[in-house]
């Protein structure tokens, strides 16, 4: 089964432990200029809100990219970066339209986000429940499950 | 190893910066952050130089914890030589901003000199400059935060800086980062005005690595389950949440400390920034955590539109940083006045303008009292009406202090010069010049044997006998919890945690120390560090000229009984806790560090 990260801007209270997690699972330390995933604040630290790749099915890092170094893997549901052919050429984080792809200048090669192989660290150290990995086919089950509560009320009057 | 090894020293004079390595030898005896930063301060400075001076040095320092995974990682702390004390200043702050000055690989940053135009600091990273802030002297700290990060095009950067009241030197100004989190007490933002330094912003990408990454990791775990327990009321309401304790006891200080019960405090409590009005307004937005944090007792709140205080001025509409418990009795009790909003927006001023809410609160206090007593009349306010109780008293003066206008000028002169310039220096709720936080000593004695021998002047921060103190009202027994307390909280403000977690004890914070950082760390060296601190912390002081007859609280604690609560009819009893203090802490009756309490700390 695909499954997908999936954030709750609410419930983030931005404190960063995801990007920490991230960090430490890829670079074997704390450095959140390197997360795969970012936390964003908005209007006065309102709403914090955890983003990252969203592993798109055509995905526009992977045509763009001349080598063949980002590759699809189906099980998993997550585009990987085969550091071995990657160039550092940069095509990659031209076509991405949501910036989830980056550029490490350190080692010469892009990083993006790689489910962590199944284990998704962010998940783990977030402690709100802000970030959850679920099944890729039913993300919007938690909202709608919300949305229809709603309705209750105008059913029982 | 979690120390980065390098500091960063610039000096404003001569516009150069310098990277050195880290003084390893007194990071394994001071830690990091507030003892590193102290220990720093006092190998740099000359400690009777005038803090608004060139002389004067201001560090910003991390500790060997920040930016790590341990909960409550993104603490730093402001070492110089306070302006409203001329005593040690240690102004501890979260935000992120600690954390990403680690990440740029700094674990301190000493800035010495004055620089000649307004400048800002801007470490990216691994270059550091100074830039001209010629642009944004003038401007809050909000404005301060945006154009910066605009006009270096980087979201990213973390930024530390002062407002007009920093620029202006009000003896209270704060540096504030991340918005609304701030190095708040001690008038270490007038320090950085002094030196025409506008800010400090930093983006790095220098890891912070582990010496033992599975033992950490499972010490980091421990830690964050314990306070998951342990530490939800904190989450859902805050700091506010010792509003209601402090009533019921009889401990919240107010009226400028004339009475110890406030009959509105239910107005402004954690649970009235909960409740929904009928308009569907609710003051609590969202709770928020600092770097690393994972109890997350920040609030954030919006003041009601039609409130007097924003009803014209859409630009306040926004949420904010909310009250905690400081802010609220501040802003509440010790001016009489309970209208949330109008707490809530005095709040946002102070971020908005870089200054420390408790002291602007009390000294505001104290100019409430004078006003009434009839010693300054409106003549002298600026026509507002300064009686207790007054909200709207409260956010006009809150508003021009922060710039700097009118009566403002007199306020930012803190509550002692201001009671001495009217001839009523008895008024001045202060230790060394430095307001009282939100606890009366009558009730708690042993608060106010921290607050006497404070280093930093009154402070709840840098110790804790609350426990104790509600225990027992009496003297009894409070000195040796006061001084073992001092010497912890030391330790682990040096660590780069918050000190809220410093109930989890020295077992926990050795086991993540001794698995991040080199060296054995124990319990036992943790606590002999701190005690370490607080006497080098001392030397300070009595370097700069204090005494021990600095270690004492307003008469009106001493000698009018507290007039009602649990503790009706009590005074503190200094005079009982303090002699027997000095004995434990290894000082001569006159408060002075002995040749064998050095020796045996090796500061000899």
């Amino acid at each position: 089964m695909q499954r997908l990260l999936h954030m709750e801007p609410g419930l983030c209270t931005g404190c960063l432990q995801c990007e920490m997690a991230c960090s430490f699972e890829h670079e074997g330390e704390f450095n959140p200029a390197r997360s795969r995933i970012r936390v964003f604040e908005f209007e006065h630290a309102r709403t914090s809100v955890p983003y990252t790749c969203s592993q798109c099915t055509e995905a526009w890092c992977l045509k763009a990219c001349p080598t063949g170094a980002i590759v699809f893997d189906q099980e998993l549901g997550a585009k990987l970066v085969r550091l071995e052919a990657c160039v550092g050429c940069k095509a990659c984080t031209s076509a991405c339209p949501f910036g989830t792809i980056e550029f490490n200048p350190a080692t010469g090669k892009v990083y993006k986000c790689d489910l962590c192989g199944g284990a998704p660290q962010c998940v783990a150290a977030c402690p709100t429940g802000a970030i959850t990995y679920l099944d890729a086919g039913a993300t919007g089950v938690g909202r709608m499950l919300e949305s229809a509560a709603q309705t209750i009320n105008g059913v029982a009057t | 190893m979690s120390w980065q090894g390098k500091i960063l020293k610039v000096d404003l004079t001569r516009g150069t910066i310098v990277q050195e390595s880290l003084n390893q030898d007194w990071a394994n005896d001071y830690i990091g952050e507030r003892g590193l930063g102290s220990k720093y301060l006092w190998e740099h400075m000359d400690p009777t130089v005038n803090p608004m001076g060139p002389d004067n040095v201001l560090i910003f320092a991390t500790g060997p914890l920040t930016g790590t995974s341990a909960s409550t990682s993104g603490r730093y702390a402001v070492l110089t030589k306070g302006p409203l004390t001329g005593a040690i200043a240690c102004s501890n702050s979260g935000g992120k901003f600690g954390a990403e000055l680690k990440y740029a690989g700094y674990d301190l940053l000493l800035v010495q000199g004055k620089s000649e135009k307004p400048v800002y600091l801007l470490i990216e990273g691994d270059e550091a400059s100074l830039q001209p802030a010629d642009k944004i002297w003038g401007s809050s700290v909000w404005e301060t935060e945006e154009w910066i990060k605009q006009s270096r095009n980087n979201p990213l950067l973390k930024i530390a800086s002062i407002g007009i009241a920093g620029e202006r030197g009000v003896r209270y100004a704060a540096i504030v980062n991340d918005l609304h989190r701030a190095a708040g007490r001690s008038g270490v933002g007038a320090v950085m005005g002094s030196k025409n330094l506008k800010a400090v912003a930093v983006r790095g990408s220098v890891g912070v690595k582990v010496k033992d990454a599975k033992r950490f990791m499972a010490a980091a775990a421990s830690m964050k389950q314990t306070l998951a327990k342990s530490f939800g009321g904190m989450t859902k309401y805050g700091t506010n949440e010792m509003m209601d304790t402090m009533q019921e006891f009889g401990g919240l200080p107010t009226r400028n400390f004339q009475e110890v019960q406030f009959e509105g405090y239910d107005k402004i409590d954690a649970r009235a920034m909960l409740k929904t009005d009928q308009m569907g307004h609710r003051n609590l937005v969202t709770n928020k955590a600092c770097f690393g944090c994972t109890i997350a007792c920040g609030r954030i709140a919006h003041i009601r539109k039609d409130h007097f205080t924003v009803i014209n001025r859409k630009e306040y509409w926004h949420a904010s940083g909310g009250l905690e418990y400081e802010t609220a009795y501040a802003f509440g009790p010790v001016v009489g006045v309970d209208d949330l909003d109008a707490c809530t927006f005095a709040g946002y001023l102070m971020n908005e303008h870089g200054m420390d809410p408790i002291s602007f609160g009390v000294t505001l206090a104290a100019a409430m009292e004078l006003y009434e007593m009839g010693v300054i009349t409106k003549d002298d306010t600026d026509e507002v009406e300064l009686k207790f109780g007054n909200a709207e008293a409260l956010t006009i003066m809150a508003e021009k202090t922060g710039k700097q206008e009118g009566f403002g000028e007199i306020l930012g002169l803190g509550s002692k010069l201001m009671c001495e310039k009217y001839g009523h220096p008895e008024l001045s709720m202060t230790v060394k010049g430095q307001e009282f936080a939100g606890y009366d000593s009558r009730a708690l004695q042993g608060m106010g044997l921290g607050y006497a021998t404070g280093n930093r002047g009154a402070c709840h921060l840098k110790h804790d006998t609350f426990d104790v103190d509600m225990e027992d009202q009496s003297g009894a027994g409070k000195a040796e919890p006061c001084k073992t307390s001092q010497d912890w909280a030391a330790a682990v403000d040096s660590s780069g945690l918050c000190v809220f977690t410093s109930g989890l004890g020295a077992e926990m914070f050795a086991a993540l120390l001794d698995a991040d950082s080199e060296g054995d760390w124990t319990a036992e060296r943790l606590m002999v560090s701190g005690e370490r601190i607080w006497n080098l912390e001392r030397l300070f002081n009595l370097a700069a000229g204090l005494t021990g007859s600095d270690d004492t609280l307003p008469e009106r604690l001493l000698k009018d009984p507290a007039p009602s609560g649990t503790a009706k009819g009590r005074v503190n009893e200094l005079d009982r806790m303090l002699p027997e203090y000095y004995q434990l802490r290894g000082w001569s009756e006159d408060g002075r560090p002995t040749a064998q309490t050095l020796e045996r700390l090796g500061l000899g």
